[in-house]
């Protein structure tokens, strides 16, 4: 198996078992998702309207809630001071470890979408479009939350640190994931536009992210 | 933290770092795992293969075990097999080297501070690297546990490699020692 293969699946593996929390984030969006339409009252039409951005707001904090463990478990072991020294690039190490959180935390997210898009009133169109725009934009929330998870291991106890490091990084993602999903039901904009641009947060998150915080983690070592 | 110091160490031979506690073993061994940076002069391996960098040759026991409590000590052994990569050997057989055999299916969770130990060093024997920097590796090993090590830092040399050490006790073979702070 070539390391970061190895390294993918080990990540899953802990995040699947018992204490690893993947779940907890589906959980978390499932409870933030259900708590809405109690706040917001029994108004079909307005819950509707504004479902798309409250799930893509569930899924957001949902991401970032197990995102501050991503390099802390493993310095808090050791496991970073070999992954520094090992033969694999540090950026490309960094990557798969954040490629194994979004398998592990952020697919489940979108796989709940459609359960949830009911209670908001989400008809199937506007179901799938948020689910689309969910597959390809908690990417970008992963890997752009990676650079705060990696100065999060610099500062001990970043955990709230890296909410307020990483929020105002993903308001462009969310700006467009929502337009993007409103167009599709609404319009008047093209559904495309916003995707792009969608698309485009991500692309640019993967390039960033790994490098970022593969250069935060050297730095931040002691 | 220091300056001033010399050092070499040459195939098959063990170099022991002593001192007082807070004399900067350990920082000396992160520095030349590369996980610090000098603030001047160098370190470096002369002979090894020549694209990859020191900390690449070097197998690093620090104070902390890398294992991971919801895996199997197979899969913690397996994982730094494939991660760090290199000449391997076989896991299994590792695990029995180090008195782990019968523990292979076994969370690492349920493991002592000696098993784990164990099992950090059967990471050294399942990836083979030319360099190992051992820091105190022998706390938390029972009697049997150190006699086992020895024969396999003996194995080690022998073959050809090199053992910077940091330590407060003995550690039960020959070498050549450098000692830290007290003004030196």
């Amino acid at each position: 198996m070539t390391p970061l293969a190895a390294l993918i699946r080990r990540d899953i593996k802990i995040a699947l078992r018992v204490g690893g929390g993947a779940l907890i984030g589906v959980l978390f969006f499932l409870t933030v998702t259900v708590l809405m339409p109690f706040a917001i009252g029994p108004d079909l039409p307005l819950l509707a309207r504004l479902g798309p951005a409250i799930l893509w707001l569930g899924a957001l904090l949902a991401s970032l809630l197990t995102l501050d463990r991503l390099f802390t478990a493993d310095h808090d072991d050791g496991s970073l001071d070999l992954i520094v020294m090992g033969r694999t690039p540090l950026e490309l190490a960094c990557a798969a470890k954040a490629l194994a959180h979004w398998l592990a935390a952020g697919v489940p997210l979108i796989a709940a979408t459609p359960v949830l898009g009911l209670l908001l009133n989400l008809d199937a169109a506007a179901t799938s479009a948020v689910a689309l725009t969910l597959l390809v934009g908690t990417p970008a929330l992963t890997f752009t939350g990676m650079i705060g998870a990696a100065l999060a291991v610099t500062l001990h106890r970043g955990g709230l640190l890296l909410a307020v490091l990483v929020l105002p990084l993903s308001i462009p993602v969310l700006i467009f994931g929502v337009a993007a999903s409103q167009a599709a039901i609404t319009g008047p904009l093209s559904f495309g536009t916003p995707f792009s641009i969608l698309c485009a947060l991500s692309l640019v998150s993967f390039v960033v992210g790994p490098f970022a915080a593969a250069a935060s983690l050297r730095h931040g070592l002691d | 933290m220091f300056s001033g110091l010399d050092f070499a160490a040459a195939s098959g031979e063990v170099l022991a770092v002593v001192g007082p506690n807070g004399s900067g073993k350990t920082s000396l061994l992160r520095l030349i795992a590369g996980l610090l940076v000098p603030g001047g002069g160098s370190i470096g391996l002369e002979g090894g293969e020549a694209e990859l960098t020191l900390p690449e040759q070097s197998h690093y026991l620090g104070h902390r075990d890398a294992l991971k409590p919801a895996l199997s000590v197979a899969e913690n052994l397996s994982f730094w097999r494939d991660f760090l990569g290199g000449a391997t050997g076989d896991v299994k057989e590792c695990l029995t080297a180090v008195g782990l055999g019968h523990a292979t299916y076994l969370p690492a969770a349920f493991l002592s501070a000696g098993q784990r130990r164990r099992l950090s060093i059967a990471r050294l024997l399942v990836v083979r690297r030319p360099v190992w920097l051992l820091d105190e590796p022998t706390s938390a090993l029972d009697t049997a546990g150190q006699e086992l090590f020895v024969g396999v830092m003996r194995e080690h040399l022998a073959s050809g490699g090199i053992i910077v050490a940091a330590t407060h006790t003995p550690l039960g073979i020959e070498a050549s020692e450098l000692r830290m702070g007290g003004g030196k």
